[in-house]
């Protein structure tokens, strides 16, 4: 109770003294960060989970490539279930000349079975949830792909061989994808308008779809049922399998994020630490005189545990507010990539990062705590009496212990923490090795530079451990920034230059055979060079080497998932020029033997094939048996059309087939695609051009986004400088007010106290420009397989922000040093 | 406050104390064999040169250190049988302190930084017994500042009131004059002994100032860690 009182009253105090405040500044940045983090993870997540369970607009769906036999709807009716249909294809649709590639969403009247659809009157207008689904004649359209053929609700479009009347604006259907949604944008029809729309042919690329609904038991039993015997081309989806993927980029996207969270944390730590270490030393005075007027070290462990854990509460609070300020930019930057209609964030990442805060100031706050109890209470007459330091074991032990904890609420991962937790060690050891050699360095410069300089290089020389502390802090927050600005940039432009000027920008798929000298005709004609059609047959993998591609072992979980998923097969005679044997041969243009099969590099290392495995392959109910003969590698940026799988010719003959083709197209050639696509509805053509550009606006934004958090990085940097100009603070009074004395004037004073951070800020952006060129080059050669291309103006720009933060910083922080008055600082040492 | 005994006992009793310290060069003796008796009531002034090791000795018999050797009685309470926070129980009910160098606490003002000994000794009704000994330092004015408003004999004013607020059994004083210029330092020595005198407190000084000294019932000499005189002052 009278810790509790005194602890509240000289707390107020030193509040206003500011010194505690670069301690509330680290907490408040590390809670900011974690926060900000946590709401966005928070805010994925629960739109992962809503997906997850509206994400088949059903409990159950079963999926095929072909028409689902009447059959399987009478066997959910025997089981009590609803149930609806779906087709799902893409098609361009048209509006006068105008015309737009669409996710066509055919549904039967039952549809959704879960969730709900909403449409809007007009464009931009508010959503309402409609029961029922578009009547005949009619349809209900995406805002973009209104947008994108100019029309709106009242408007005609034509799709297929209807023209349909637009007579909602679709703004949310249950089973739309998470992401990337626009590339397609959807379009919502009645399932009996299919027929005379002419839009699905034999071998058209549709799926066709199933959707069951009931209650959960009798689902279940249905579920159980019919695993048996349903047929390869079916599959059955619930609604745990259905967000497995989705739930894993979600996990890998919270998980990076969490990372980044923690570097800042990390150097939050380190703020901590350093201004914690001051806080005790700054209480010593007070603590021995209460000794010496008889507190015991439990009133006074208690005091300043208290305190701290007022500042910790301060930290938590102002950090929460910046976390949450800085959600709400990092929601609006991922606005288009996240649905912006999410309910709001729950409490839960306050609560966290309160406890990371509290952990934090555990490990990084108590030592200097568990020192300033053992001061003695002779110190009140010695002032050399100092507590012994706290033993380098409890230290090390304490920050470790909290670094593990909160890594590993980050990765959940034991193994992964270990790596991680080494991987840290070993960085900022090197780092450190690194930031004392610069520092060193920068003392060599001394004897050929004018007093002000020499002062300051003296200085960065003399508190070389920190000043390496805080070149490495600083350097690292600015090496982020760097490799997020200027080497994304550089990399996305080293990219376009290795494309093909003349590389196809438009891909055709679903070319029925007999369709395709009619599209070669529409080209010649056009006066475009007509392309290859390259043969395209679906068909699933059954075994490998006469073992289940289900109960396979893989090497890799994406092998798992191409072994299972729907394949796309090709056959050729010769080897497409994007292509180049790896291991094997391939096989003579006139081959007519048994059949084989070449693989692409990737594929085969992730599903384990080899050269000589067997593979069987189910295309239309019958089997096919193949050799591995080659394994390739796959150019893929030439934007040819390639396969996974290449048969050898004749393999797949009399097996349905449809054709794709990539080719140039010009813009003023463009009006031959409308020609194109009104002669062949059901072909669809995809316009690269506009997808890589989306593309790259997601990158932009996404790494905006990931720029937003790493500035909780930089931020943390700036406090770990500020942590060690104060620690400092008391000796830079003494020496500046000495100087003066002495007779310098107060700029020169000035001066060298600037040239020193300017040393630093130089340490610092050199540290941080070789640390982005780095990574850029791993990057670029590693990621990208690009000539990494040295560029000059990361040092310059590297430098240049790191002399200019460093001296403004600094200048904030050791201002009031400077101008202290020599008489007053002199007399009170 | 204090359970001070009013016969004519030692209140404070040094046997044989003495205190080495290890240095680079080997062990270094501060004091050696320093035996005395203190009665209640009396005044004790601590003199010698720089290095004797007055401020040592005052350490040792308030407990803030104990010695290598020997023992030092506090009201017959053995203080080398005590842990840090029992020697500091036992300062928080007999000892006050009045520094050279004043040491208040900044973050607390003058009436908080006299209340602290009599909170942290768990006296009821702190701020009314220290806003009556505001009055007797002549702070009545004052008392809302914080250390930093001060002037040097104000806060020594203060460290007086913070001293004899819990009325003492002993009270220390290390160079209470030291940072103060000759009148201001007068005035201190005056309201300190007076408060003395009223409160029959045992007073022991440390001084370098023989005339301060002169002033005590008794002197002790030290030089090199040795006893070398105890006398009492004819007054």
């Amino acid at each position: 109770m009278k810790a509790i009182s005194f602890a509240l009253r000289s707390f107020g105090r030193e509040l206003r003294s500011g010194e505690v405040l670069v301690l509330l500044a680290a907490v408040a940045l590390a809670v900011g960060a974690l926060t900000a983090v946590g709401f966005l993870t928070d805010r994925i997540g629960k739109a992962v989970a809503r997906q997850a369970n509206e994400v088949l607009a059903a409990d159950l769906r079963l999926r095929s490539q072909e028409p689902i036999p009447e059959i399987w709807n009478a066997k959910a009716a025997a089981y009590k279930l609803r149930t609806a249909e779906t087709n799902t294809f893409p098609s361009v649709v048209f509006s006068g000349d105008l015309s737009a590639l669409a996710t066509i969403k055919a549904v039967s009247e039952t549809y959704p079975l879960r969730g709900n659809v909403r449409v809007a009157d007009t464009l931009f207008g508010e959503q309402r949830v409609v029961s029922g689904i578009p009547p005949r004649g009619e349809i209900w359209a995406d805002g973009a792909l209104l947008a994108r053929v100019d029309a709106d609700v009242g408007d005609r479009l034509t799709v297929g061989e209807l023209n349909l009347l637009v007579t909602a604006v679709l703004t949310y259907r249950p089973d739309q994808s998470i992401g990337f949604a626009s590339l397609a944008p959807s379009l919502l029809m009645n399932i009996g308008d299919i027929p005379d729309s002419g839009l699905i042919n034999v071998g058209s690329r549709v799926g066709y779809a199933l959707l069951v609904a009931g209650d959960d038991k009798d689902v279940d039993a249905f579920n159980e049922a019919i695993q048996d015997d349903l047929p390869e081309s079916l599959r059955a989806t619930n609604r745990e399998e259905s967000s497995d993927r989705a739930n894993n980029a979600a996990d890998r996207a919270q998980r990076f994020l969490s990372l980044t969270a923690v570097i800042s944390l990390l150097l939050s730590a380190v703020a901590i630490a350093m201004s914690a270490r001051r806080f005790a030393h700054r209480r010593m005075d007070t603590v021995a005189l209460m000794k010496s007027l008889g507190a015991t070290q439990r009133f006074v462990i208690a005091v300043a545990v208290l305190q701290l854990l007022l500042l910790g509460l301060g930290g938590v609070v102002v950090g929460s507010v910046i976390g949450y300020a800085a959600e709400e930019v990092l929601s609006w930057l991922l606005s288009d990539l996240i649905a912006s209609d999410l309910p709001g964030v729950g409490p839960m990442p306050v609560v966290l990062a309160c406890g990371s805060a509290l952990v934090l100031l555990v490990g990084f706050a108590l030592p200097s705590l568990i020192q300033l109890r053992n001061t003695p209470p002779l110190r009140v007459l010695r002032h050399d009496a100092m507590p012994p330091a706290p033993s380098r074991v409890l230290v090390a032990g304490l920050s470790l212990a909290a670094v593990a904890a909160l890594l590993y609420r980050a990765v959940g991962d034991a193994k992964m923490l270990v790596i991680l937790l080494g991987g840290i060690v070993i960085i900022a050891a090197a780092l450190y090795v690194v930031g004392r050699g610069l520092v060193a360095t920068m003392g060599r410069f001394r004897s050929g530079v004018g007093v002000a300089w020499r002062y300051g290089l003296a200085n960065v020389a003399r508190r070389g451990r920190d000043s390496a502390v805080q070149v490495v802090a600083f350097g690292l927050g600015l090496t982020v920034l760097l490799l997020l600005t200027i080497v994304r940039t550089d990399l996305l432009e080293g990219w376009r230059q290795t494309l093909d000027e003349n590389a196809p920008n438009h891909f055709m798929i679903n070319i029925q055979p007999h369709e395709i000298d009619s599209v070669a005709e529409i080209y010649r004609v056009a006066g475009i060079d007509v392309p290859e059609f390259v043969p395209l047959v679906r068909a699933r993998m059954s075994t490998i080497n006469g073992e289940s591609v289900k109960e396979r072992e893989y090497p890799t979980p994406d092998g798992q998932w191409m072994a299972n998923r729907e394949a796309n097969l090709s056959f050729a005679s010769t080897l497409s020029s994007s292509n180049e044997i790896v291991a094997g041969q391939w096989w003579p243009a006139n081959y007519e033997g048994p059949p084989l099969v070449s693989v692409e590099e990737e594929a085969a290392t992730d599903t384990g094939l080899v050269i000589g495995d067997r593979m069987t392959f189910v295309i239309a109910g019958q089997e096919l048996e193949v050799t591995v003969a080659s394994i390739r590698k796959v150019n893929w940026d030439s934007f040819q059309p390639n396969f996974f799988m290449v048969f050898s010719p004749g393999a797949l003959d009399g097996m349905p087939t449809t054709y794709i083709s990539s080719l140039r197209i010009e813009r003023e050639q463009q009006p031959v695609l409308v020609q194109l696509v009104r002669a062949h509805p059901s072909i669809s053509v995809i316009d690269l051009d506009s997808i890589l550009q989306q593309v790259r606006g997601i990158i932009e934004k996404a790494s905006l986004a990931v720029q937003a958090v790493f500035v909780f990085t930089l931020a943390a940097g700036i406090a770990v400088l500020f942590a060690a100009v104060q620690s400092t603070i008391d000796e830079r009074r003494f020496e500046s007010a000495m100087l003066r004395a002495l007779g310098a004037r107060k700029r020169t004073v000035f001066a060298g106290v600037m040239a020193e951070f300017a040393a630093l800020g130089v340490a610092a952006g050199v540290l941080a420009a070789a640390g982005a060129s780095i990574l850029a080059a791993i990057v670029a050669v590693q990621l990208f397989e690009l000539p990494y291309e040295f560029n000059p103006l990361l040092w310059a720009v590297g430098v240049a922000a790191g002399v200019t933060i460093v001296c403004a910083s600094g200048f904030v922080a050791a201002r009031g040093a400077i101008n202290a008055p020599p008489v007053e600082v002199l007399r009170a040492a | 406050m204090g359970n001070r005994s009013t016969d004519n006992v030692a209140v404070l009793a040094a046997h044989d104390i003495s205190k080495e310290v290890s240095s680079p060069e080997g062990t270094l003796t501060i004091l050696a064999d320093v035996s005395f008796n203190i009665t209640t009531g009396e005044s004790v002034a601590v003199v010698g040169p720089s290095g004797a090791g007055k401020s040592t000795l005052l350490a040792l018999l308030a407990g803030l250190d104990l010695p290598t050797r020997g023992y030092v009685e506090l009201n017959r309470t053995n203080l080398s049988e005590l842990d840090e926070d029992g020697r500091a129980r036992v300062r928080a009910a007999s000892v006050g302190f009045v520094f050279q160098s004043f040491h208040l606490v900044p973050s607390l003002n003058a009436l908080e930084n006299i209340m602290l000994p009599l909170e942290l000794a768990g006296s009821e009704g702190a701020r009314r017994a220290a806003l009556d000994i505001v009055d007797k330092v002549g702070l009545s004015d004052r008392w809302r500042h914080y250390p930093a408003q001060l002037s040097g004999g104000e806060k020594q004013r203060v460290a007086i009131a913070r001293a004899f607020a819990t009325e003492p059994a002993v009270l220390f004083a290390d160079e209470p004059t030291g940072n103060l210029d000759s009148r201001t330092g007068n005035n201190i020595m005056n309201l300190m002994f007076e408060l003395n005198r009223s409160s029959s407190t045992t007073l022991v000084l440390v001084t370098h100032d023989i005339s301060l000294a002169e002033r005590c019932d008794r002197v002790l000499s030290l030089d090199t860690g040795r006893l070398v005189s105890d006398s009492k002052v004819s007054t």
